[in-house]
């Protein structure tokens, strides 16, 4: 049976803007997978454990504070020193086109900017995933 | 009634030679069904007297001034901040060379959170999306040749909003500048970061019981100070509906009201400095008709409900910013475009203060040059369109009035039923405005991505392959470490035992029922930062909790 | 998945890697395969968690309820598991498990170990694999099991089965539906807890309760208590907890918990048996056919369809002996 697809959306840092990250997450519910839901103010050491306590397939962390260059690359660099390297990290936010190069430099997954299609984050994960419904 | 009999029969013949058409979408932005066109028929329950009065008369419904813009133009402030405090004190001083009439402080995610630049929880924040200010030294940097006698200053503060205003009054004295000559706001609206902006400090209780203490001390000590923005601004970004906005920011106001008639205060002494903070969104008609409903509601509840004597207890002053969250970053030049027409609509709707964004907003923080043609924007609508010279110009438009009683009808549907969940507090306690707010965000996406909604260049007239041409704003990476180093320099210099003991005679006057605001001054003359003395009131009141709703 | 894989997971997750239990975790709920060799492999090591089941309407609280009851709990040393389980959506299938917000103080705990379940279409409040993601929290070496759900009306709440003590939550407004609670919640707590009871009405919900426990007798000659808390001020907790301790002491000392463990075990096993037995007989070619032609016969109006069953039946089994696989027992 196909697994379902699995993803964490979190708000890292004291960034309080959350209409985004929820209407993605209702988005992500509403094609089929399974949204975990962290809330606010969250540090990249959190975000790490709970993603990796779910055993979750990819990491959307949605930043409109200007940190993006300190959190992102955190968060990815606490999965993988907690041997969990393989879960994706993507998101989005208010990051510069430059910031966002990069960002995926340094092996993050897809940006998406504001006027992004739900449909579009949504095409994104099942094609990176495949094998999940 | 013979009249209306007459046009009815008229209207009914028009009606059958009109093609009803099939392009625009037959509802406001928040879903509010309008019909074709608006007549006397529309109004037959209008008393001319009763429902618009005159500008600066009750109900105030168009415009709180007798002679509005005619006497005094809306002051042009631009919310700024970005960086260390020299950094915007230059983009301060610049705006003001080129016409700014007031000054918005826009402060860092970990000031806003009441947390020092050094904190853990501040890294890669500092100095990102808006001023660092951690002690009166860098409040006194940012106004370094500013006469504040002279300005009026809005900060966009609110759980700590007690501690950035003692900075700001405490530079002040220095200044030689007292505090009854000050003139500015502070946002300090806790009910509706609890709904919206998120960036609360403590529970509701000791959050209200601080509002009705800087109440207090504004009306005694700083007469000419708006001790609270009353805000819709936020709760419209987070995806709210334009009679939302509306209901839950008055009906927060009216919630401060009765905190601070509870104290104990007679409500005419405070209630001439409340003052409020709407967004101007995309409708054009509907966000006028906004403004206008908003005035004469208040009005009412002022007069009738709280019994308020004096006309400037009833008046609704306001701050308007254009939609930050309609802009995009698919062609931002559009941006200044819907900016300017959100301005216009502000203006027609009788705002006292306007900031305009800027069109690389959603990129980043503004340049200069953006800021500049923002600020251009409001300068030309009050010189060049001719707009500023009759008040209330849409007064009288059959739809204009429709529209303005429907939203007020609305908003009162909206107070009835957080009445039924026991008041502001307990309908925010149980996830009611946060829920209704996610809803509304979440109906807007939706019609956005199948398309039943037009985002010009993003979902209609879209540039493929766009490369983007304009400058974007960078914050120097230095800003933290400098800031970090600048508060070791201020612990070291500053007298410590005085500080312990401020600190000592702060958290005793929490715990008791002496005004905040007189230990916390002292606190600041004596450099305590404001992560200390944030931490110092955390140990007291505690910190909150957000209601899990989804 | 290769032996190897299998064989290096197990050895991670023995040595306490949360990664290795996230992932095992993964494989047990999507019913791989593999999952039921695991689950082999690590029943040894199960049998020491303590389950306690929190369960009650949306809006009583439990998330913050269960924080504070881990937090005393790691107080004294503790390890705690903690299972959420969310409805799914049933038009998308998918679901938003959003209970961790109201935990966040435990994220960092390296003793404290959160997943969250979605019900996946199941009734009762819990997922399908529920039990089992508790067993290998049990394996994990966590010492108390807390297992969070949503439970209204009057489904059969699978909770009362997962856990060792159930405790259900209700605030001052379940007043009115606490008559229509009647069955179900009302039926299964072993402890009452009234939440957020600084609010208006909680001492009137608390005799409703009792009155209520009282029509319904004893459980295991255990009289529930009810108890007032407030999660965000912090009263009643240690209350709470002490009251779970006691019902422990008290299963443990009459024995009541080995009945029930033993009872629990007895059903699993049946329950297993009646799902291999149903699988394999509809995935045999040969009773299909057969089944084809006595459906076509029942059309004929040749025989009724107990009698199609009855031949059936017998024609597999041979000499009568019932299979439960097409009756549920008691029927």
């Amino acid at each position: 049976m196909a697994r379902k697809l699995r993803i964490l959306i979190a708000k890292p840092g004291l960034d309080g803007h959350d209409r985004g990250a929820k209407v993605v997450a209702r988005a992500l519910r509403d094609a089929g997978f399974e949204v975990i839901y962290t809330g606010l103010h969250q540090t990249p050491e959190m975000i790490a454990e709970a993603a990796i306590q779910e055993d979750v397939d990819a990491v959307g962390l949605s930043i409109l504070s200007g940190a993006h260059m300190t959190l992102f690359p955190e968060v990815m660099r606490l999965l993988r020193e907690k041997g969990a390297g393989d879960i994706l990290v993507f998101g989005g936010g208010i990051i510069p086109k430059e910031d966002m190069e990069a960002l995926y430099k340094m092996g993050c997954g897809r940006l998406f900017g504001p006027g992004t299609p739900t449909q579009e984050i949504i095409d994104y994960l099942r094609e990176k995933f495949p094998d999940r419904t | 009634m013979n009249e209306y009999e007459e046009i009815r029969r008229e209207k009914a013949r028009w009606e059958r030679c009109v093609d009803k058409g099939d392009i625009g979408s037959f509802q406001t932005v928040s879903g509010l069904p309008v019909e074709i066109l608006y007549t006397p028929l529309d109004l037959t329950n209008f008393d001319y007297l009763r429902d618009l009065g005159f500008p600066g008369e009750y109900p105030f419904t168009r415009g709180i001034r007798h002679n509005m813009y005619r006497g005094r133009l809306w002051t042009m402030r631009q919310f700024s901040g970005f960086g260390t405090a020299r950094d915007t004190n230059a983009r301060y001083k610049f705006l003001l060379a080129h016409g700014e009439t007031g000054l918005s402080v826009a402060f860092d995610f970990p000031t806003l959170y009441g947390r020092d630049s050094d904190d853990p929880m501040a890294m890669g924040e500092v100095g990102k999306c808006g001023v660092a200010i951690s002690s009166l030294e860098d409040m006194e940097t940012l106004f370094e040749g500013i006469p504040l006698g002279e300005v009026s200053t809005s900060m966009t503060i609110n759980g700590p909003a007690a501690v950035l205003w003692a900075f700001y009054i405490v530079t002040a004295e220095k200044q030689g500048v007292p505090s009854e000559r000050l003139r500015g706001t502070i946002q300090n609206d806790i009910l509706k970061e609890y709904i919206a902006q998120k960036s609360w400090l403590f529970p509701p209780e000791p959050s209200l019981r601080i509002i009705t203490d800087i109440m207090a001390f504004g009306a005694e000590h700083v007469p000419k100070w708006n001790t609270i923005s009353i805000s819709g601004y936020h709760i419209r970004e987070a995806g709210s509906t334009a009679a939302q906005e509306l209901a839950f920011t008055l009906k927060d106001g009216m919630t401060y009201v009765e905190a601070g008639i509870k104290a104990g205060l007679d409500v005419d002494t405070f209630a001439p400095r409340l003052s409020f903070f709407f967004n101007s969104h995309l409708d054009f008609f509907e966000e006028i008709a906004k403004f206008r409903a908003a005035r004469r509601i208040w009005a009412r509840e002022m007069r009738e409900k709280f019994k308020a004597r004096k006309p400037e207890s009833w008046l609704l002053r306001f701050h308007t910013q254009t939609a930050g969250c309609t802009l995009t970053a698919q062609q931002p030049e559009n941006n200044i475009v819907r900016t300017a027409f959100q301005a216009l609509a502000a203006v027609l709707g009788g705002t006292q203060s306007l900031h305009t964004n800027s069109m690389d907003e959603t990129w980043a923080l503004p340049t200069e040059k953006a800021v500049l043609i923002a600020l251009r924007t409001q300068q030309l609508i009050a010189e060049e369109t001719g707009v500023i010279n009759v008040i209330d110009p849409l007064g009288g438009s059959y739809y204009v009035e429709a529209l303005t009683n429907q939203l007020e009808q609305q908003a009162y549907e909206y107070f009835k039923k957080i009445d039924a969940l026991g008041g502001m507090v307990k309908a925010i306690e149980q996830g009611y405005p946060q829920r209704e707010i996610a809803e509304a965000a979440y109906r807007y996406q939706k019609a956005v991505d199948e398309g039943r909604r037009t985002v010009v260049g993003v979902n209609k007239y879209v540039l493929e392959g766009e490369k983007l041409e304009i400058p974007i704003l960078k914050i120097d990476p230095r800003v933290e470490e400098e800031q970090r180093e600048r508060l070791a320099r201020l612990r070291q210099r500053r007298d410590n035992a005085r500080v312990q003991k401020v600190l000592l005679d702060l958290k005793a006057a929490c715990a008791g029922k002496e005004n905040v605001m007189y230990p916390i001054l002292e606190a600041v003359r004596a450099y305590a930062t404001l992560g200390e003395i944030c931490g110092a009131m955390k140990e007291v009141f505690g910190t909150y909790a957000e209601p899990p709703m989804f | 998945m290769s032996e190897l894989t299998i064989d290096n997971l197990l050895e991670r997750f023995g040595r306490g890697d949360r990664r290795a239990c996230g992932q095992i975790l993964s494989l047990i709920e999507n019913e791989s395969t593999i999952a039921t060799e695991i689950l082999n492999r690590l029943y040894p090591a199960m049998g020491r968690a303590y389950r306690i089941g929190i369960t009650g309407p949306p809006g009583a609280g439990k998330s913050t309820l269960v924080e504070k009851l881990a937090l005393l709990s790691r107080k004294e040393g503790r390890s705690i598991g903690i299972v959420a389980v969310d409805p799914s959506s049933p038009f998308s299938g998918g679901a938003v498990l959003g209970d961790r917000v109201r935990m966040s103080a435990l994220f960092t705990d390296p003793e404290v170990y959160i997943r969250s379940m979605a019900t996946r279409g199941s009734l009762g409040g819990l997922a399908v694999r529920t039990k089992e993601v508790c067993d290998v929290l049990d394996a994990f070496g966590k010492e108390y099991i807390i297992i969070e759900t949503v439970g209204v009306g009057q489904m059969e709440l699978d909770i009362a089965e997962a856990a060792d003590s159930t405790i259900v939550v209700l605030v001052p407004e379940s007043g009115d539906s606490i008559q229509a609670l009647k069955a179900g919640l009302m039926e299964i707590g072993e402890i009452y807890c009234v939440n957020k009871s600084d609010r208006e009405g909680a001492d009137r919900i608390v005799l409703e309760i009792e009155t209520m426990l009282e029509l319904r007798g004893k459980n295991d000659g255990w009289i529930p208590p009810v108890v007032k808390t407030s999660a965000l001020t912090g009263t009643g907790i240690a209350e709470l907890y002490e009251q779970i301790i006691a019902h422990r002491r008290y299963l443990e000392g009459s024995e009541a918990l080995q009945k029930r463990r033993w009872q629990a075990l007895r059903t699993e096993i049946q329950r297993l048996v009646e799902q291999k037995v149903r699988a394999r007989l509809w995935q045999n070619q040969e009773i299909n056919a057969r089944l084809e032609e006595l459906v076509t016969d029942t059309m004929q109006k040749k025989l009724s369809p107990y009698q199609a069953a009855e031949t059936l039946l017998n024609e597999m089994v041979g000499n009568g002996k019932r299979r439960s696989s097409v009756r549920r027992e008691g029927d």
